[in-house]
């Protein structure tokens, strides 16, 4: 301490009454930097452990064959998972068609349109918690409204009737982040609209739904792939088990990814394990397609605005 | 009857005869030829919600001259001009009463349109707010969407060149309007204001986000503005008021939470010389404000 002291004093403080050592400082700083290295590295190392442990396990399935084969109970060293496969895609498909389009009209109406009254105060709380609402309880609500009382348009446990239920699952997490990116639009980019003698829906459609697009397709993105991943709710409402056709219009029957694995899963044979493994990595590859398809457009409307 | 008296006295030094005979003088304009009006506000008040933000506000907008409109802080001139073409009445809870004449047709009648009164009045803001598209699509949006059936290309070129953008940005008119600087962006604001083809254009205070020689391109703009179109401009700065307006308005409160009103209104070259009023000479003396 006393060795260049004086020196040290000079060069770290400003004056005698600042007396913080740069050492601990910076000392802290690292350990800080260490931390939270530490804590994102946790997340990428179990995350990469649990693939590769998927990986190997599946690599004895995993062929083209896998991709375009029925699973089979005779043989199932030569079973596949391609209705699963075509029922989960029929799946994203519908949902996103469904939860899309009233996610946005949804927001747009909350954020624009909609009076600070409190009816509207009320629907928006609900919304919010509708988020956090566990997924069977929506495959209730499904099975309730869209299987038994809507059956002559649904066609009861279809495909539709499966996008239907998960869209009412993910809508609320679509509302709540369209809602956030119109909300980040500054007013004045709504003035300047109106200034030029526009309508509300003009400025909303050329102003505030592209600039609003890229905030909201990461809700999109994050909220279509859970409804891909859940199995509950799709398992309330009828999704198939076993069929033996594919899945070929929105009233058809399905099988899907998640409920394909579970069933595989739950059977005691080797044979199986590997297939639920191999099952794993198909979906999560086609999540990874989805979302990087999703992350595509979202940087090009970026790039527009 | 203070209101009385003061509205009786804007009336006789604002907008009397002998004054815009006084002010022909001054302009070199053609004379004989009376300045004609652009717009007649009579007894306006403004309030948000419940509470009063001007009051009983009158005043005459000549045609082809540049009004300006100064006083301190928070006395509600940005209030009032938003109630010229109906953008006031945009935000929660705001609205307006009182006559607002654009040629022969009250703004506030019930049959008239919001939507169609902006576009005959523009309005430039304070913060320029370009459109997240490119420079083309902001000048041809607002001609677009009020169904312009003429040659869009001309009419971007014509807009832009009377904002004095159009050699900046020629080459380059499929960027986006963000790219350009703040009183580029400002001028491209104006260019799609025009685009439109207003009456009267309001500015709000457009050059008090800029750079001093931005700020001369917006003033040069608004110079050959008035050739064509009634302009009214609300400016915290004097030197500003004084260099480009024919006409001034000095707004006032005269008590912590009272509405603002007009205080005095007359030629800009009395406004800064002799005005009527103790208050306007203190403000425009730069005693306070």
């Amino acid at each position: 301490m006393t060795r260049g002291g004086k020196k040290a004093g000079r060069q770290e403080s400003g004056g005698p009454e600042f007396k913080a050592s740069m050492s601990t400082r910076y000392g802290l700083d690292k350990a800080f930097t260490a931390l939270v290295t530490g804590a994102a590295l946790v997340g990428v190392v179990v995350l990469a452990l649990l693939l590769a442990d998927v990986v190997r396990d599946g690599s004895t399935m995993l062929s083209p064959e896998f991709l375009t084969s029925f699973p089979s109970q005779v043989f199932p060293e030569k079973g596949g998972i391609y209705p699963a496969l075509i029922g989960s895609l029929w799946l994203l498909g519908l949902t996103g068609l469904i939860s899309v389009p009233l996610g946005l009209g949804a927001a747009v109406y909350l954020e624009e349109y909609a009076e600070d009254t409190r009816i509207n105060r009320i629907i928006e709380i609900n919304i919010s918690n509708l988020a956090g609402v566990p997924s069977v309880i929506y495959g209730l609500l499904g099975l309730g409204i869209f299987v038994q009382l809507l059956a002559p348009v649904t066609g009861g446990g279809s495909v539709l009737t499966g996008a239907l239920t998960l869209s009412l699952l993910i809508l609320p997490v679509i509302i709540v982040a369209t809602r956030e990116a119109l909300r980040a639009i500054p007013g004045s980019i709504r003035e300047g609209g109106y200034a030029l003698g526009a309508t509300q829906w003009e400025v909303i459609w050329s102003h505030l739904l592209p600039r609003a697009l890229p905030g909201a397709l990461t809700g999109i993105i994050l909220a279509l792939s859970r409804a891909v991943g859940e199995a509950a709710p799709i398992l309330v409402v009828g999704v198939s088990l076993y069929q033996t056709y594919v899945t070929a219009g929105p009233f058809d029957g399905y099988m899907a990814l998640p409920t394909q694995i579970y069933d595989w899963i739950s059977r005691p044979q080797q044979v199986f394990q590997d297939s639920a493994a191999a099952g794993i990595v198909v979906a999560m590859v086609v999540l990874l397609l989805a979302n990087s398809f999703a992350i595509w457009l979202r940087n090009r409307y970026q790039q527009r605005s | 009857m203070e209101t009385g008296k003061i509205r009786e006295e804007r009336r006789l030094s604002g907008v009397s005869k002998d004054q815009r005979d006084v002010r022909q003088g001054d302009d070199g304009a053609p004379p004989g030829e009376a300045p004609t009006l652009g717009m007649k506000i009579e007894d306006l008040s403004a309030f948000y919600g419940s509470f009063k933000a001007v009051t009983d506000v009158s005043i005459d907008i000549r045609a082809n001259k540049v009004t300006a409109l100064i006083g301190p802080s928070g006395c509600g001139k940005s209030t009032f001009i938003r109630c010229l073409n109906r953008m006031h009445e945009v935000l929660p809870g705001a609205h307006a009463e009182g006559r607002v004449m654009l040629g022969d047709q009250d703004i506030y009648a019930k049959t008239s349109d919001p939507v169609n009164i902006r576009r005959r009045v523009g309005m430039v803001f304070q913060k320029p707010n370009p459109f997240s598209k490119s420079i083309y699509e902001n000048v041809a949006w607002g001609a677009r969407i009020n169904g312009y059936k003429g040659d869009m290309d001309e009419l971007v070129e014509r807009s832009l060149k009377h904002a004095a953008l159009w050699e900046e940005v020629k080459d380059r008119l499929k960027e986006s309007g963000h790219g350009l600087s703040g009183g580029q962006q400002q001028r491209l604001c104006i260019a799609r204001t025009l685009a439109v083809e207003p009456e009267v254009i309001l500015m709000d205070e457009p050059a008090s986000a800029l750079d001093p020689v931005s700020t001369q391109k917006i003033e040069d703009t608004m110079e050959q503005l008035k050739q064509s179109y009634t302009v009214v401009i609300v400016t915290h700065n004097m030197q500003q008021a004084a260099r480009i307006s024919d006409y001034t308005g000095f707004f006032y409160i005269e008590n912590m939470g009272d509405p603002g009103r007009l205080w005095e209104f007359d030629g800009t070259e009395k406004m800064f010389s002799n005005p009527e009023r103790k208050e306007t000479e203190d403000y425009v003396t730069g005693r306070f404000g």
